[in-house]
């Protein structure tokens, strides 16, 4: 196995050659902050058409990339939601040109705390400004002004993926004929909350931490980090769920060790799932990005409210939520649901029953799938109408 | 249920609605009415509706759906949000049929209502002279599995509005293909011989 630090290296070469914007307008932050010219990966699937009238813009979440489907080129992965993207699949993208961008503070190419501050010349770490989603957000526009898309066919997302997406529509209210946002919330709950200080403390328990300042000397506080992303698999699933799939089940063993090793298949999964992502996410990455998802709460940035903030609104919405989801409930789901029937948008909304948990949206979920599939084609014969009158 | 419904019905209920307006329909189904309005009247649509294949249906067809149940979910909409409100053969489904149609009163400018006549002769006669809860093309289940919690006449329905001062303002019989305006006057012979009554109230 490669040391961490020449994994880092080899990352960083592989980083190198994959689609990059330099955004030259300059992104002024929420925090006050400005940053121009930084650079913002992306990737994209199938062929904008003639017309340009069949893009659909995908937002990722916490921990995803802008490799959506196919092979992830730097881990050598298969891409975050190949079960709902690629060619046949609920978004086809023989038929749509799918985008995804890597959103500032992320580690796969766009601008985070890992890259170098043009001011001291060594990686920002924690010098990098906080941002928050409406950052992530307008960081987007200029992609697709670079690929000329006027508008999208549909924006879609899940959990942080989701959030991006409502503040895209409430900030520019005609950039997507229609939207889908999946199993997120308009704000975050002190329960949300919560749980992303457990991974930030779990990040900075670590002493290979040191204040954000690992960056400099080329290691990863993987400790720490291993246990934030336990936190979040924990999350992400059922507590039926969770039983069925491990229950009391032992990892090959017959009997207790009476160790602290894991023995349990449920420990060994996590170990598995913390130990994996220290090979592709970086330390500060995971706290700046939770800290915009804590940050999020739309119905503040609007006066008067979440209804306020859906005003005017032509895009046709889908909301999804899955009945098994305790992170951002089918409640969340719903208020997201009434604000825009309260302000008069074109709103469906479909409960998916599972017991999948939060994971469901990443997940094979037919019911989940045939829905999206079944909208967003429907929103593209309209879309395709509308355009020709 | 929704499947049984005559075609007569949404063809009478898409007569009373103005071209333009916005409808939202309870107990949507998959989407039959609401595609109905849209084509040939250019009705802004909604629909909420319980069951998931029937969201699915809907969403398949473009249709704007929430997926809710109207005993519970009603509060989401607010006040004079639509200009029509359409409840198709649902109202006797509810736990509290009264609640649900002061809520619909409140979402919509106007109301439409229809319910399978329990007055009707062959289900009068079914109980009257079989003994029997009946059970007709319009009323198909059996009194151990019908969904239906309330049944009514048409006349008590146009009592209750009279009670409760609703505003009726027009009141159609339905019969297989044939339909006629129900008044004051012609009430008890039009509430023996019509299968579904539809009212338009507010």
């Amino acid at each position: 196995m490669p040391s961490l630090a020449g994994l880092f290296f080899w990352m960083n070469i592989k980083l190198d050659n994959i689609k990059k914007l330099e955004v030259t307008k300059p992104l002024k932050l929420d925090c006050g902050k400005t940053v121009k010219d930084f650079p913002l990966a992306y990737e994209t699937y199938g062929k904008l058409n003639d017309n340009k009238d069949n893009a659909i813009l995908v937002f990722h979440a916490l921990t995803g990339d802008q490799f959506v489907t196919g092979t992830n080129p730097i881990t050598n992965k298969e891409g975050w939601w190949v079960t709902a993207v690629g060619p046949g699949r609920a978004i086809d993208t023989n038929k749509y040109f799918v985008v995804c961008a890597n959103v500032i503070g992320g580690c796969m190419g766009s601008l985070g705390p890992k890259d170098i501050n043009p001011v001291t010349k060594k990686p920002y770490g924690l010098d990098f400004p906080v941002i928050t989603i409406k950052d992530m957000v307008k960081a987007q526009e200029s992609l697709l002004e670079h690929l000329g898309i006027k508008k999208l066919l549909c924006a879609t997302g899940g959990s942080m993926g989701g959030m991006q997406l409502l503040q895209f529509c409430a900030t520019f209210p005609d950039k997507a004929f229609s939207a889908v946002p999946i199993a997120c919330s308009s704000s975050h709950s002190a329960q949300n909350i919560a749980l992303n200080e457990l991974a930030r403390q779990a990040i900075m328990a670590d002493p290979i931490w040191d204040n954000g300042k690992y960056v400099l000397k080329n290691v990863q506080p993987k400790n720490g980090l291993a246990v934030a992303r336990m936190v979040g698999h924990i999350s992400y699933l059922s507590e039926k769920g969770m039983q069925e799939k491990f229950g009391r089940k032992l990892q090959e063993k017959a009997n207790y060790e009476f160790s602290f090793n894991a023995d349990f298949q449920v420990e060994s999964y996590l170990r598995h799932q913390g130990y994996a992502f220290v090979e592709r996410f970086d330390a500060n990455s995971v706290l700046y990005i939770t800290r915009a998802m804590d940050y999020f709460d739309l119905s503040k940035q609007f006066k008067g409210g979440l209804v306020e903030a859906f005003k005017n609104q032509k895009t046709k919405f889908l909301i999804i939520s899955f009945s098994s989801d305790w992170l951002y409930t089918t409640k969340d789901n719903k208020d997201i649901v009434i604000a825009l029937n309260a302000s008069g948008a074109d709103v469906s909304y479909s409960e998916i029953i599972t017991d999948k948990g939060h994971d469901s949206f990443l997940l094979d979920e037919p019911e989940f799938l045939k829905t999206l599939k079944g909208f967003i084609d429907s929103m593209y014969e309209k879309f395709k109408n509308e355009k020709r009158i | 249920m929704k499947n049984l419904k005559m075609k007569k019905e949404f063809k009478v209920i898409a007569d009373l609605l103005p071209n333009n307006t916005r409808v939202l329909d309870i107990g949507c189904g998959d989407g039959s009415l609401m595609h109905l309005l849209r084509i040939e009247k250019n009705i802004e649509v909604r629909g909420l509706e319980l069951n998931q294949d029937n969201v699915k249906e809907c969403i398949y067809k473009g249709l704007p759906v929430i997926q809710g149940n109207a005993e519970t979910e009603l509060h989401q909409f607010p006040d004079k949000s639509f200009d029509y409100v359409v409840l198709s053969q649902t109202l006797q489904a509810f736990y509290e049929p009264e609640k649900v149609l002061k809520n619909l009163l409140r979402i919509g400018k106007s109301v439409i209502i229809s319910i399978p006549n329990f007055g009707y002769w062959k289900v009068r006669t079914k109980l009257l002279l079989f003994g029997e809860m009946p059970v007709t093309k319009t009323l198909p289940n059996t009194w151990y599995n019908t969904p239906n919690l309330h049944m009514c006449t048409i006349k008590d329905l146009f009592n209750f509005c009279d009670k409760k001062n609703i505003i009726i303002k027009k009141v159609v019989g339905v019969n297989e293909n044939k339909t006629s305006l129900i008044r004051k006057s012609n009430l008890e012979i039009k509430n023996l011989f019509s299968k579904v009554g539809i009212f338009l109230i507010s």
